[in-house]
């Protein structure tokens, strides 16, 4: 039934799950929320099951108006929530009841918002995802990001019988210089000294920041002499790292399908949320790491996620 | 030797869940069916924890779960299947017919495409009709069909001011390339056609009436046959 009416839409509010899986080969990018750790604890926090939808919220969070009882929680970007202009917690469940005014506003750190809903969004199922892929007006809701007077469905589940908090030791930062971990490749032998000056340099997050990529700027990173200013097109993955003719990096996201420029480094998937939480003006640097390294980082981050999981079922079964 | 074939293939690193493996260095027919039978092959085994196998021009893109999958396992697997791939033959390779009107309110650009090649449109329209065009690959948005096979005389450089919105559906040229835009997106080609087709239908039991390795051929239509089908499209 109809649970939230949307007043204000904020920055760029979205429904995300964890992607549309399968129909890459297809050009379908896979879409999803960029901040996997964010998002799964958002559907922990009002007792969801893994990958039930959310609202993606970005630099300028919505205001909402609560149509039914239930829990919510918003997690990810520090945005400043306030339930009937009282201040509250994010990372945290919140029961809300029918005629509660909800807003967040502009981001005080991090740039992306999760705000999870009890039972999910009810939007249409779309080639096996519900996320939304604005570029081709498909999933989500109605194909596009959310806009004022829209009104949302949610799931019908039972509430939370205990609140549940994420113990603040497990609340990450975002801070506006961040150094991300990255496997070089797959094109790394098209550089010689672009190597060493990506993982010792700065760079800055440009404006052009969104879904697709973001823009840098810093050092010029050239193709090595007598190779090729491009590549025959092929497929990136989030977290590549392509350097097109102007020798500025650019990191490749989610709304991403085949590229034709030359991808020096991917980013290790356990730092893709932090660059999510990344704005413009913030400052990245790199470090390079084994592959091996990077799978056992994936290790620790699934193990991290079943601890939060297991702290949240152990509070619910003491009442 | 064959300098475009490789000895072996080439893997590369994408990232922690990447893999990605180059069968040649070129956009060559032989290349690309090598990439689309091992992407086959290996579909056909089922090993877990591969996400996503990407065909492209030349090169094959693993997506995997490397908590179910190793890449060096992946790799093993793929130099397993290798000496298989090359006599696979492609049997009863699928043909899609097309339907384009072209010219008109549908083809703005079929002038630019005349005074390039030198042809008149019903000569344009004969030699883009004619070939079997092969699908290297598939993407860049959903459903965009790269062809290969492009007759020379039609080679027409891209717009110099790609246009913001290119309607679903438009068949256009750009340089040696020829192809069809399944969704509105913007884009600079030089549009001579389109396709009453629904080339992209998300909430289609099939969403995409072709994929990698099939054939197109284009089939030119009257104005009125375009309404019929795209009558019956919406049916």
């Amino acid at each position: 039934m109809a649970a939230i009416k949307i007043i204000a839409p904020g920055g760029y509010s979205t429904i995300q799950d964890r992607g549309r899986f399968g129909f890459q080969n297809m050009g379908v990018p896979l879409s999803g929320v960029v901040d996997h750790f964010a998002f799964d604890v958002a559907n922990m926090l009002v007792g969801n099951p893994d990958n039930t939808p959310v609202m993606e919220l970005t630099i300028m969070g919505p205001s909402i108006e609560i149509l039914k009882k239930m829990d919510i929680a918003l997690t990810g970007a520090k945005m400043g929530i306030t339930v009937n202009k009282t201040p509250v917690e994010q990372w945290r469940s919140l029961r809300v009841n029918p005629g509660d005014m909800i807003s967040m506003g502009q981001v005080q750190s991090g740039c992306r918002a999760y705000l999870a809903v009890s039972g999910g969004f009810d939007v249409p199922e779309v080639m096996g995802s519900f996320s939304t892929y604005a570029g081709a007006k498909i999933g989500g809701f109605k194909g596009r990001p959310i806009r004022a007077k829209d009104v949302l469905k949610t799931g019908e589940v039972p509430l939370l019988k205990t609140e549940r908090v994420l113990p603040q030791k497990e609340v990450p930062i975002y801070p506006t210089h961040v150094t991300l971990r990255a496997v070089p490749g797959p094109q790394d032998d098209y550089f010689d000294a672009g190597i060493h000056t990506l993982f010792t340099s700065e760079y800055m997050v440009t404006a052009k920041a969104d879904r697709m990529g973001y823009r840098l700027m810093g050092e010029r990173i050239p193709i090595r002499e007598g190779m090729p200013k491009s590549i025959i097109s092929e497929p990136s993955i989030p977290g590549s790292i392509q350097i097109p003719p102007d020798e500025q990096p650019i990191i490749l996201l989610v709304e991403q399908t085949v590229g034709g420029y030359a991808k020096i480094a991917t980013i290790i998937s356990s730092d893709l949320g932090r660059v999510a939480q990344t704005t413009p003006g913030d400052m990245l640097r790199f470090e390079k790491i084994h592959l091996e390294t990077a799978h056992s980082l994936i290790y620790e981050e699934k193990d991290k996620l079943e601890r939060i999981k297991k702290h949240f079922t152990a509070q619910q079964s003491k009442f | 030797m064959n300098s475009k074939r490789k000895e072996r293939p080439v893997y590369r690193l994408a990232g922690d869940t990447g893999l990605s493996v180059e069968f040649g260095e070129a956009i060559d027919p032989d290349i690309n069916k090598k990439v689309r039978t091992m992407a086959a092959a290996v579909k056909n085994r089922k090993p877990d924890g591969i996400i996503e196998i990407i065909p492209t021009y030349r090169s094959l893109l693993f997506i995997y779960d490397p908590v179910r999958i190793k890449p060096k396992h992946l790799m093993a697997l793929i130099e397993d299947l290798e000496s298989t791939i090359d006599t696979v033959g492609e049997k009863d390779v699928p043909l899609i017919e097309i339907p384009v009107c072209y010219g008109g309110e549908f083809g703005p650009d079929m002038d630019n495409v005349k005074a390039s090649s030198n042809l008149d449109s019903e000569e344009v329209i004969r030699l883009h009709s004619q070939p079997e065009y092969p699908i290297y690959m598939v993407g860049f948005t959903p459903g965009f069909a790269f062809l290969g096979g492009l007759n020379e005389k039609l080679f027409t450089p891209r717009l110099k001011t790609p246009r913001l919105v290119v309607p679903a559906g438009s068949v256009g040229i750009a340089n040696n390339q020829t192809g069809m835009y399944p969704i509105d997106s913007p884009g600079g080609w030089q549009i001579i056609g389109r396709t009453p087709l629904t080339l992209f239908a998300p909430q289609r039991k099939k969403p995409f009436l072709y994929k990698a390795g099939d054939k197109i051929k284009f089939i030119p239509i009257s104005q009125d046959q375009f309404e019929q089908i795209k009558k019956e499209e919406n049916m």
